[in-house]
């Protein structure tokens, strides 16, 4: 069978846009093209009806009541949000004075919570930053280690953009209740792919993107709890007043529309989709693990999403390997392109060595992944690293049983 | 990254890949020059050889390299030009020559001054093998 290329495994950066979900932006664009915020004509009357629509269908994907979802412009902004939002409303102490409250999050979190958290410490918060263990997995334990007295809110993603590897986020948000904190989780990777139930899964602040799960770009949502307990916010964007005073702004009402069918298209295939893609994921590491010496799966071994996998190569360099496989677009862990030189993050605060972090690839498979495809993509790999291999000097030495952290490099 | 047509032609088709020995044999043989710089955890490391005849002259060369697609033609690149030339021509090899010939991007300018740093390493190593005297070859410290 054959497959187009280049093929597309990079579906935790973005997803194609499911042509169900284009079809049903179209009357938002042509017929249906009122503010949803006015109040006396038809044409708002019937715009406020499809985002209506929308707010159900997110909603229902999350087990949340439709008065609990704000739509955002994606999960950057929904974090931005959240964090900056809830530390403002529950703050100790008024702006300006130090000892204002404590927040706990991970070093492998996504930027867009981590750089929020760090503004907070310039703001008069104490974040205390956990490093997640080897396996990535951030359990209900170690949140409760770095629980003080004064903690007002925990942000813990749900599964990890880079690795795939998925939180306690039930149990820990278990332990926010019982302690009064609210809980926020980046659930970017998460909804649309897995079960979520924000009354079970006890989460208060939800931040979710339309365009990693088959929906257009620009749009999201943040679930904001209302009962039990009720969660205020302090508005980051200022205005019209729109989405309860929390998100100002006349609503994107087509990004909304597709998000609400994004949502709606995930919820009646997810289940088959996951098994599917799970399925390949198993094919893709078995495939690459089985024909090549020297090469790591990061991250915990079960506790992973179906569809991503992050492998690091030993003795080959990122941005060669990169080339090698031009015709797969994947994501590297190496920043490498970039005069820094710098390894993902995200793989150093798991211990991965600088060297293997810059050799590692994230693969992520979504709805359009064939089996045709994974196989092309074994091939492929197998080959560049053997290729790449014969060229390495390390590989060499590493076979001669040189020891190659003794070495002494001439750093540059 | 969109590269130049010479570097994807080196990345794939690098010349002279290779070595003369295993690392043990090549610290022992006395004509061969082995220069070995970078660092794994910067993300490139080069190998450069070189096998000089009674002359004095560069009649091989063999590199390995870890690194991107700029690295590993700016080595690649360095063995053609080795060929040939006396110690001294090689010496007077430069990093920018490299970055012309290869149209190297700003922020791949570091792969040609690895490249040049290993070819003045394996030229060192040579010469320090044979007991040559090296006038002043320190100067290239970065």
């Amino acid at each position: 069978m054959s497959v187009k290329l280049p093929i597309y495994l990079d579906n935790a950066a973005t997803t194609r846009t499911d042509p169900r979900v284009v079809e049903a932006m179209l009357p938002a664009f042509n017929d249906v093209y009122g503010n949803p915020g006015s109040r006396n004509h038809r044409y708002g009357w019937e715009s406020e009806d499809l985002v209506d629509t929308a707010r159900r269908q997110v909603a229902s994907l999350i087990g949340a009541d439709r008065k609990e979802v704000i739509f955002t412009s994606g999960s950057t902004e929904s974090n931005n949000l959240a964090i900056k939002g809830a530390a403002s409303m529950y703050a100790k102490k008024p702006a300006g004075q130090t000892g204002r409250g404590h927040i706990i999050t991970a070093a492998h979190e996504h930027k867009a919570v981590l750089d929020p958290c760090k503004r907070l410490t310039k703001e008069g918060f104490d974040v205390t930053i956990l490093d997640p263990p080897a396996d990535g997995v951030i359990t209900a334990a170690m949140i409760k280690d770095a629980m003080r007295e004064d903690t007002i809110l925990v942000t813990i993603m749900w599964a990890n953009n880079e690795i795939g590897t998925i939180n306690e986020v039930p149990e820990i948000g278990a332990l926010c209740h019982e302690r009064g904190v609210i809980f926020h989780t980046d659930a970017t990777q998460w909804v649309g792919k897995m079960p979520t139930n924000v009354s079970t899964d006890n989460v208060d602040l939800l931040s979710l993107s339309a365009h990693k799960m088959y929906g257009p770009m620009g749009v999201g949502a943040l679930y904001v709890r209302r009962r039990r307990p009720r969660v205020r916010l302090t508005a980051m964007i200022e205005g019209g007043g729109q989405e309860r005073g929390m998100r100002s702004g006349t609503l994107n009402v087509p990004g909304i529309v597709g998000l609400g069918k994004a949502c709606e298209i995930c919820a009646h295939e997810m289940d088959s989709e996951n098994e599917r893609l799970h399925k390949l994921r198993v094919k893709l590491e078995q495939g690459i693990t089985g024909k090549l010496d020297h090469v790591q799966i990061n991250g915990h071994a079960d506790k992973r999403l179906p569809h991503l996998t992050n492998i690091s190569y030993g003795f080959v360099e990122g941005e060669s390997m990169m080339m090698a496989i031009k015709e797969i677009a994947v994501s590297s862990g190496s920043a490498c392109t970039s005069a820094s030189l710098e390894p993902s993050y995200v793989l150093k605060s798991l211990g991965i060595g600088d060297d293997l972090a810059h050799s590692s690839l994230r693969m992520s498979l979504g709805r359009w992944t064939t089996e045709a495809e994974i196989d092309y993509v074994i091939d492929k790999v197998v080959v560049a690293v053997k290729k790449l291999r014969e060229l390495s000097p390390l590989y060499d030495m590493h076979n001669e049983g040189i020891d190659l952290s003794k070495v002494q490099w001439a750093a540059h | 990254m969109a590269y130049g047509d010479k570097i994807i032609d080196h990345y794939e088709h690098p010349r002279n890949v290779g070595s003369f020995g295993t690392q043990k044999e090549i610290k022992e043989r006395s004509d061969v020059g082995v220069g070995l710089v970078g660092a794994p955890e910067c993300g490139d490391v080069m190998q450069l050889q070189i096998k000089v005849d009674d002359q004095g002259n560069i009649e091989d060369a063999k590199f390995k390299c870890f690194g991107c697609g700029s690295a590993i033609a700016s080595s690649s690149l360095a063995t053609e030009w080795l060929k040939g030339k006396s110690l001294d021509e090689g010496l007077a090899i430069k990093n920018t020559q490299i970055v012309e010939e290869l149209s190297l991007p700003p922020v791949k300018i570091h792969c040609s001054v690895l490249a040049e740093d290993a070819i003045r390493a394996a030229i060192a190593d040579y010469k320090e093998k044979n007991g040559i005297e090296t006038a002043d070859e320190h100067h290239h410290a970065h």
